[in-house]
């Protein structure tokens, strides 16, 4: 009997889709970023799937290389939905306290540094250089990890 | 970012610049920016200055264990006061648009 099970490569192939399209697709949006419920529903999917195919393998007649291999992409599946919801949900915390931030109402500390014109700017400038011909209300400073 | 870039007209009708500052270097910065498309200012702060002065540092998260800044935003108003943060416990939720223009309206 050669037949394919193809449960399990469905499964395998949607593990890895769900896995990799986050950082490449879904963070892209704050509805699929913040909460990473398109990949948890790929995944759903994709376990259904697996588990599918390791009932096909361990059914009468398939042969033992069949329930190897099957259980081998099972296993790589699962571990990469847990390695997902390890990232998502307990390295993504792993954040400093930063109890020393400045607080609402506190004064905003000055600082200058360069831009991509390579000039300085300072936290100053950035508050009284106007936008459309009119003084800024406002600046809003978003410190991010940066792309190193 | 992405979402700001796309939200700047409102920002700019409601008074606001965005500003995001990391420790990428300028021309890092200018890579990104050109294809990503971003067109407000892009602050370089390799040596942690700011991101010290704010107590945003995050240790060894960087390349070859250096330093990186942790994500976080400020609204400060005109006299340089902070009006508003987030400080994010899940550096996967990032500060929306729609609030950021709802804290803005605080601004006098």
């Amino acid at each position: 009997m050669k037949r394919l099970n193809w449960p399990i490569w469905l499964g395998f192939v949607l593990s890895v889709f769900a896995f990799l399209s986050y950082p490449f697709i879904f963070v892209n949006w704050a509805t699929t970023r913040d909460f990473p419920w398109a990949n948890l529903l790929l995944f759903a999917i994709a376990m259904t799937f697996v588990f599918v195919g390791v009932r096909r393998a361990f059914a009468p007649g398939r042969r033992l290389w069949s329930k190897v291999i099957t259980s081998v992409v099972a296993t790589i599946c699962v571990l990469s939905l847990a390695m997902f919801i390890f990232a998502a949900f307990v390295a993504a915390r792993w954040l400093p306290q930063s109890a020393g931030a400045p607080q609402v109402s506190q004064k905003a500390p000055d600082f200058t540094l360069t831009d991509t014109n390579n000039k300085r700017v300072s936290l100053a400038d950035l508050r009284s250089l106007t936008i459309n011909n009119k003084p800024p209300k406002g600046v809003l400073l978003i410190f991010y990890r940066g792309y190193w | 970012m992405r979402s700001i870039q796309k939200n700047l007209n409102q920002f700019n009708d409601a008074g606001i610049r965005p500003v995001a500052i990391s420790v990428d270097s300028p021309e890092q910065s200018r890579d990104l920016c050109q294809k990503a498309g971003y067109t407000f200012p892009f602050l370089s702060d390799p040596k942690l200055e700011a991101i010290t002065r704010y107590d945003l540092v995050h240790k060894g998260q960087g390349e070859n264990g250096g330093d990186i800044a942790r994500p976080a935003e400020f609204l400060i108003d005109s006299s340089g006061t902070v009006r508003w943060r987030m400080l994010t416990e899940n550096y996967w939720v990032r500060a929306r648009p729609e609030q950021i223009l709802e804290a803005a309206k605080l601004l006098p």
